[in-house]
């Protein structure tokens, strides 16, 4: 399988924190119609790789390419003018908002002064529907009254509302039961298939082997491997989380005691 | 969360959703998960008032006593639909009712010391509003003190620069006829009913508009049964109040009559002066309701205030200014306080160190919580405001009719402002423990 142009490249990122290296020289790519899962042991440095990307922080050092050219990132607003939208694990909606109001939260339609909610109410519902949603009973229900799942496809509809590119998903099965697990892989499926670029960050490896079309391994900070799903197998994968290499692949075991002892 | 429910549900076609039957289920669905409103407080008004009727009909139900109800209401209302803005952060304004009485102080002493226009004194003392918001505002939003420390130390502070502003133990009347006449005077019988039929007109207009615009974009909105019954049953209760406010008050002696009086007041007649119409105070809280009401729910800074309210970083990350839109809250807050000081100096025809002290603020907290406004944030409405105020003001009316000890007052507004707290907060439980 040959991969398509990336849509985000990352090369030789570093990031520190005071004293601590979180990320050294790290490669990434996100293609489009893909869903790259990134991996990693907790302390790995994926929180830190998802944030640089978003524009959360800024990345020290290497470079950041967007769509072939390099971007400037320094704030969540750069990263959403490029099309990259986050969803947190906490997910980020407001209970006493109902789903219309959240999907359009920050980013209202107006008619002058006033908010256009007929225009908002119908691109809500044809996003929904772009997803094939069938599981709310409203666009106007209370998010306090969802369960899990449907909250996660509400922050998930709302990240896809404003022809982004590249959806970073943190987590999105970590709270769900086995049916709504499955729902939202689903739909993670169904975005990439749309043809947008999605980052999966998962511990589970059931849910990254189901849906991901490549599998990115970051161990100590370091990318272990960025390798097709389909050639890897379930235990080379965690081998590559818990010691960073797995035969030919990962880390070179000089680099590796190095970066321990460091 | 069972499989059933997580087994597709198409979304409802559009169309209408049904009739009144329809409507009043899903709003008994709303309530039973905790969307309880203004229900409960609607349903205490009708217990308070139908018990002052039984109790003290003569003098409770009459329509006197009405227009006199709304006269003490009215400051407590104004402070406590400024109020909403800020419970609907999750912040409290312990200060707002010395704000209201600094506020007044300062029009009271531009009247008289400085002999300014009334419109001149009258903006300064709004814009002194302003300003205290401003800065609680900022102590709030940016140095990041719980809003309950800074308003307390404004209530303190804020006395004290009462004190200053009108000089010690003083009491400063106010001259100005226009100032004196909104809270004194009533509006002609027939601008009552003009009033009353604008009122409803717009309602009945506006709400249909928006009907209209939903079915033409082919989404499901409420049905025109349900609308005619809204525009009804608000036509008939308002009616019956401008009925009443339009009844004669005046208690005319043998041999006198009761006629019109246009001049100023206490100017001499031949007549005993006709005491009937629409209180003119009631057209200012009216104008408020409305403007307040298209900020919290037709403006995107009003969608803000509740996101902030029931998720700050939810509203942070999706790039709503928290600190400008707290800050923003705030001055609404103060500058309504200084509405409401412009009512009570109007009230009072004075303004002293007590204007907007006692319990004027724990009343306007106790109105906007009685009301359905939630002290957790996130969930509130101006109207609320509107209807505490009555709970509150028909107890504080109806209460001294009984008792003459004004002990029992307290203790039963404190009561009911404890029943409605606690309302609020197994409300707020219920809806997130219901997965409907």
């Amino acid at each position: 399988m040959t991969n398509p142009a990336p849509i985000l490249e990352l090369r030789g990122v570093n990031k520190s924190f005071g004293a601590v290296h979180v990320l050294r020289g790290v490669d990434f790519n996100a293609y489009p119609g893909q869903v790259s899962a990134l991996v990693g042991d907790n302390g790995a440095g994926k929180s830190t790789l998802i944030k640089g990307v978003a524009g959360i922080h800024s990345f020290d050092s290497g470079e950041y390419l967007f769509e072939g050219t390099p971007a400037n990132v320094h704030a969540p607003r750069q990263a959403n003018a490029l099309g990259i939208e986050v969803v947190y694990q906490d997910l980020a909606l407001c209970d006493n908002l109902d789903v219309v109001h959240n999907m359009f939260l920050g980013r209202e339609e107006k008619a002058g002064l006033i908010l256009d909610e007929i225009t908002m109410e119908r691109r809500a519902k044809e996003t929904l529907a772009g997803l094939s949603v069938r599981t709310l009973k409203s666009v106007r229900q209370q998010v306090s009254s969802l369960s899990g799942g449907q909250r996660q496809t509400v922050a998930i509809a709302r990240a896809v509302l404003w022809n982004s590119k590249l959806v970073i998903l943190d987590e999105p099965t970590a709270a769900l039961g086995v049916a709504q697990t499955e729902q939202v892989l689903k739909l993670v499926r169904r975005l990439a298939d749309n043809g947008l670029a999605v980052i999966l960050i998962s511990h589970n490896m059931n849910d990254v082997f189901q849906v991901a079309d490549n599998i990115a391994c970051l161990y100590l900070g370091m990318m272990a491997a960025q390798v097709h799903t389909k050639d890897v197998t379930h235990g080379q994968v965690v081998e590559l989380i818990t010691s960073g290499r797995s035969g030919d692949l990962g880390v070179q075991p000089e680099i590796l005691s190095n970066g321990a002892v460091a | 969360m069972s499989a059933t429910q997580v087994t597709d549900v198409d979304i409802p076609e559009a169309g209408d959703t049904g009739g009144i039957g329809q409507a009043l289920r899903d709003y008994f669905v709303r309530v039973k998960g905790g969307e309880v409103g203004s229900l409960p407080a609607v349903a205490g008004l009708i217990v308070l008032i139908a018990l002052f009727s039984v109790l003290q009909g003569t003098t409770f139900f009459t329509a006197l006593n009405f227009a006199n109800l709304i006269n003490q209401g009215t400051a407590v209302i104004v402070l406590a639909m400024g109020l909403v803005f800020v419970l609907l952060l999750g912040e409290i304004d312990l200060s707002a009712g010395f704000a209201a009485g600094t506020a007044a102080a300062v029009l009271a002493v531009g009247l008289t010391k400085y002999g300014l226009p009334w419109p001149v004194a009258l903006i300064a003392c709004l814009l002194t509003g302003t300003v205290i918001g401003l800065l609680l505002g900022l102590l709030v939003a940016k140095l990041g003190i719980p809003s309950f420390v800074v308003t307390l130390a404004a209530f303190l502070g804020l006395q004290g620069v009462m004190l200053l502003i009108i000089g010690e133990g003083g009491t400063i009347g106010i001259q100005s006829d226009f100032l004196l006449a909104i809270m004194n005077r009533n509006m002609p019988v027939w601008a009552g009913w003009l009033l009353w039929a604008l009122v409803i007109l717009g309602y009945a207009g506006v709400t249909f508009r928006a009907i209209r615009a939903r079915k033409a974009a082919g989404l499901s909105g409420s049905s025109a049964s349900v609308w005619a019954a809204k525009v009804v049953s608000l036509a008939i209760l308002l009616g019956i109040a401008v009925y009443l406010l339009n009844g004669q008050r005046q208690i005319v002696r043998a041999g006198k009559q009761a006629c019109v009086v246009m001049g100023p007041p206490n100017e001499p007649v031949g007549c005993i002066p006709t005491l009937q119409g629409v209180p003119w105070a009631v057209l200012v809280v009216l104008l408020l309701l409305v403007g307040l009401t298209f900020v919290l729910s037709r403006t995107s800074f009003g969608r803000h205030v509740y996101a902030v309210g029931g998720n700050t970083e939810a509203a942070r990350r999706a790039g709503i200014k928290v600190s400008s839109i707290k800050i923003t809250c705030f001055m609404i807050c103060s500058t309504m306080a200084a509405v409401a000081g412009v009512l009570l100096a109007s009230r009072d025809n004075s303004v002293s160190p007590t204007t907007g002290g006692a319990q004027t603020l724990l009343f306007a907290v106790g109105a906007a919580v009685i009301g359905g406004t939630s002290l957790f944030g996130g969930r509130g409405r101006v109207i609320d405001a509107i209807i505490g105020g009555l709970v509150v003001a028909v107890i504080a009316n109806g209460l001294p009719l009984i008792t003459s000890q004004s002990g029992i007052q307290y203790v039963v507004t404190g009561g009911v402002l404890l029943v409605a707290a606690s309302v609020d907060a197994l409300s707020r439980r219920r809806s997130s423990a219901s997965g409907r």
